[in-house]
């Protein structure tokens, strides 16, 4: 059966011009799906377990959405709610519906798929030969697992169909593929898989296949053959390039990807333009394989303190490289005689900001800059550690002169206190995959009503 | 035709770079035309990127693909996204590299 859904946009909290909306709601879609997260911006969401967007954007948002729901009339579906899809960020971004359910007076069934896993789990699972380590894999043990503050699961298709044959008006899902939302339905209809899963692929960052990234909002049709692909802003066209191009982005492999329960391949994919505007897609394969689901975890590798100088003297401008090094050593010794610090009870990592902050040991080119910024990240066991290094090394960092025939020198601190302390800096610390005998054996789902 | 090494980025429309998830970089080469697609990948060597990016040769993926007169080279991180050895949140200045890179 042919379905129709609508994306809002590439995730929530980042944007969707409204009048695309509105267009999109017209078009009678048969569902509304939208990403809620990724591991773009690093770990700390999912070792916090917080959301990385503001919660006003997100509730502001989430309202234009409930409110397209409702004159749809059909089911409104986050995957990965709160950044990283944890208990935690579902539990956040329910907290936001049953707000907005009493402001807008909604009266809704929400249906939340919970995607954390237990070290327990895990481990067991790791005992009995189910988790399969992907390239390139962290060491795991019980012990690591442990000490993870937070471990996801990726639902695929079959939780979000779960959850949608609950009859839940919203689903709020914990972390999910970025693609599991969108081919939910299509599958479950019996649409055509390799281009359920190719056509959520290619919406899954909303208009960014399409010449107008930022407008957001794009609906696609999923057949018994195909897919066809429509922005909704009227200056966005989808365009077979735009389209075919959107496959590189962040993907390692072009033509491949991995799912629960199989892959998507779209070496063979054609897509044709019906018009200016539109795109059809065919050919993409879906390959059935073990039903895995792809593990995430973050844990706490340390405590950091940082600490910021200029060098806005020409002559330590030029000679900040040997000026950092001379420091670093002399800061090493000092924190080993005045703390009992072994070097390798912590870190002391100087960025050199004009030189080579952003590529470090790559950079291959070299220039003269005006000024140099000096970044010192401490990462210590303990934040008193890491805000006693940064008080210790606080006033050589200031003063430390290049040669010692010279005029103590002043550089420059932005603000004070100069230390700042970071609080944990969390880890990656999971590249598995966890084969599953049911696809709900990791998930759980629970349904509540909310609102006036 | 002129034998002089030029920067990549002078002969193509773009090359832009980001994760593939925390493990991995991804460093799309976008030629813009076939004649520039055509021109570029003999010369392009994945010995001389994988060189640049002080990465082993065999852990380095390629992809060319004419229809989007793309080519395309997915790098396993050196440091994983966001450890404290990290520079570059989201991969995204890796790309510059590459520009500049004479070929």
């Amino acid at each position: 059966m042919p379905t129709r859904v609508l994306v809002p946009s590439g995730v929530l909290g980042l944007g969707f011009d409204r009048t695309a909306l509105a267009r999109g709601v017209a078009m009678r879609p048969d569902i509304i799906a939208i990403d809620g997260g990724s591991t773009d911006s690093g770990p700390f969401s999912l070792g916090a377990g917080q959301s990385k967007y503001a919660r006003a954007a997100t509730k502001s948002e989430w309202r234009d959405l409930m409110l397209a729901r409702a004159e749809a009339g059909v089911p409104l579906v986050i995957g990965t709610a709160g950044t990283c899809g944890a208990d935690a960020t579902v539990d956040w971004m329910f907290d936001i519906t049953a707000e907005l359910a009493r402001e807008l007076g909604q009266t809704l069934r929400v249906a939340r798929l919970y995607s954390s896993q237990t070290a327990d789990t895990v481990t067991r699972a790791l005992g009995e030969g189910r988790i399969i380590p992907l390239t390139p894999a962290p060491e795991i043990s019980p012990e690591t697992l442990a000490s993870m503050t937070n471990i996801v699961a990726l639902a695929g298709a079959e939780q979000i169909q779960a959850a949608i044959d609950t009859g839940a008006e919203i689903i709020i899902a914990g972390r999910t593929t970025d693609t599991a939302t969108i081919a939910a339905l299509p599958l479950a209809r019996g649409d055509h898989a390799g281009a359920a899963w190719h056509g959520a692929k290619i919406a899954e960052c909303g208009a960014l296949c399409s010449t107008n990234p930022t407008s957001g909002v794009i609906v696609v049709d999923f057949d018994d053959s195909g897919f066809t692909v429509e922005a909704m802003h009227e200056t966005a066209l989808c365009t077979p390039h735009s389209v075919s191009a959107h496959m590189l982005y962040e993907n390692t492999d072009p033509f491949i990807l991995y799912e629960p329960g199989g892959h998507l391949d779209v070496t063979r994919a054609r897509y044709t333009a019906l018009d200016a505007r539109r795109v059809r897609v065919e050919g993409s394969e879906w390959v059935a394989g073990r039903y895995t689901v792809k593990l995430e975890g973050a844990r706490i590798a340390g405590y950091q303190t940082t600490i910021m100088a200029i060098l806005r003297g020409a002559h330590y401008a030029a000679h900040a490289r040997d000026w950092v090094a001379k420091l670093a050593t002399f800061l090493t010794d000092t924190i080993s005689r005045r703390m009992g610090l072994a070097p390798d009870s912590y870190s002391l990592d100087f960025r050199l900001i004009g030189v080579d902050g952003a590529l470090g040991p790559l950079e291959n080119r070299t220039g003269h800059p005006v000024e140099v910024g000096v970044l010192g990240i401490v990462t210590a066991p303990t934040q008193g550690i890491a805000a006693e290094i940064g008080k210790l090394i606080n006033p050589f960092v200031l003063h430390y002169p290049l040669t010692e025939d010279e005029e103590l020198p002043t550089f420059a601190f932005p603000y004070s206190p100069a230390t700042t302390d970071r609080g944990a800096l969390y880890e990656f610390a999971l590249n598995h995959v966890m084969d599953l005998s049911d696809p709900m054996q990791a998930f759980r789902l629970t349904v509540t009503e909310v609102g006036a | 035709m002129s034998t002089q090494k030029q920067p990549l980025g002078q002969q193509v429309l773009k090359v832009r770079s980001k994760n593939a998830g925390p493990f991995w970089v991804t460093i799309d080469i976008f030629c813009g035309t076939s004649e520039a697609y055509a021109s570029v990948l003999p010369r392009l060597h994945t010995s001389d990127v994988a060189r640049l990016y002080a990465t082993p040769e065999q852990l380095v993926k390629r992809f060319d693909i004419p229809d989007l007169h793309v080519i395309k080279f997915s790098i396993p991180r050196p440091v994983v996204q966001g450890s404290a050895a990290d520079r570059d949140m989201h991969g995204a200045q890796w790309a510059h590299l590459l520009d500049e890179m004479a070929v």
